[in-house]
């Protein structure tokens, strides 16, 4: 297959994958216990996309902390992001 | 992608068409040591099984949104905006206006994906490796992650799967993502039982 066949069976599959429940017929209700399953999908997902990239160095374990306290108190994105960089510095540099 | 040896023409078309960073990343490396372009989407299908529980998710809030805008909230459906989208819903179940609160998260998200993407393509790696911006990615999904910890079952949903995540980082295709995902599930819904 060529370069082209593969960027187009990556875009089909992954289009798919988005669009299965989207796209079932409007009328078909959600389960219920599908329903409460998918109560937990934001924080496990979410979570378990950064939670090995923080545990990789004592600096950025202590930094991910830091990271997690500013978004709890302030739940703010960008305030998060500039809290965990300076952190990082900060450990690194006291290192 | 273009850094693996992937023409800068295909690797746009690519972030245009799949719109899915971490599966991007990993085909790139793939094509570029060879694999069989079948193994290559399959791996595909793997690393971005994630989306079909958002996809599952999102219905929740959209069967009865016109097919044309499903259509297309199907292809802005990621990370950043899916997580954005539904704190919003959880704080304000009967919004009215969620069609809207998801297009102004999902298009401004692609956007600065495919410009992101594009400035890649073109100056390439201008930052200097110093600066640790690539801690930024986790750190944005913290954000992202805590304002789901609402209560006792969520917090023990998030702990589960990222412990998952932790243990079975090393499994092939990013198996580990949909492995915590199943547990944290799991474990959410035990201690949702336990509470009542």
């Amino acid at each position: 297959m060529s370069l082209w066949g593969t960027i187009l069976g990556m875009a089909l599959v992954t289009y798919l994958l988005r669009a299965t429940f989207l796209l079932l017929p409007p009328g078909m209700e959600t389960p219920g216990l599908l329903r409460r399953a998918l109560r937990y999908v934001p924080a496990a997902v979410l979570t378990a996309i950064w939670a090995p990239e923080v545990l990789v160095e004592d600096e950025r374990l202590l930094a991910g902390v830091v990271a997690i306290a500013v978004a709890w108190r302030w739940r703010a994105t960008f305030a998060t992001i500039i809290a965990g960089l300076l952190a990082l510095y900060l450990f690194g540099f006291l290192r | 992608m273009v850094a693996s040896g992937i023409p800068p023409l295909a690797a746009m078309l690519t972030s245009l068409v799949v719109f899915a960073g971490a599966s991007m990343v990993a085909s790139a490396q793939l094509l570029a040591s060879g694999t069989p372009a079948l193994l290559v989407i399959l791996t595909t299908l793997f690393i971005n099984l994630r989306f079909m529980m958002y996809s599952a998710s999102l219905r929740v809030h959209f069967a009865h949104a016109p097919l044309r805008w499903r259509l297309l909230i199907a292809y802005l459906v990621a990370d950043n905006a899916y997580g954005l989208a539904l704190a919003r819903f959880a704080d304000h179940p009967d919004d009215p206006a969620k069609l809207e609160f998801f297009l102004g998260t999902g298009v401004p998200v692609w956007l600065a994906w495919q410009l992101a993407v594009l400035a890649g393509i073109l100056i390439g790696s201008g930052v200097p490796a110093s600066w640790r911006l690539e801690f930024a990615a986790p750190l944005a999904f913290i954000a992202m992650s805590v304002p789901f910890l609402r209560d006792r079952a969520t917090v023990a949903a998030a702990l589960a799967a990222g412990i998952t995540a932790i243990v079975a980082n090393d499994l092939p295709l990013r198996l580990s993502v949909v492995a915590a995902a199943l547990t944290g599930i799991g474990v959410g819904m035990l201690f949702e039982r336990k509470a009542r």
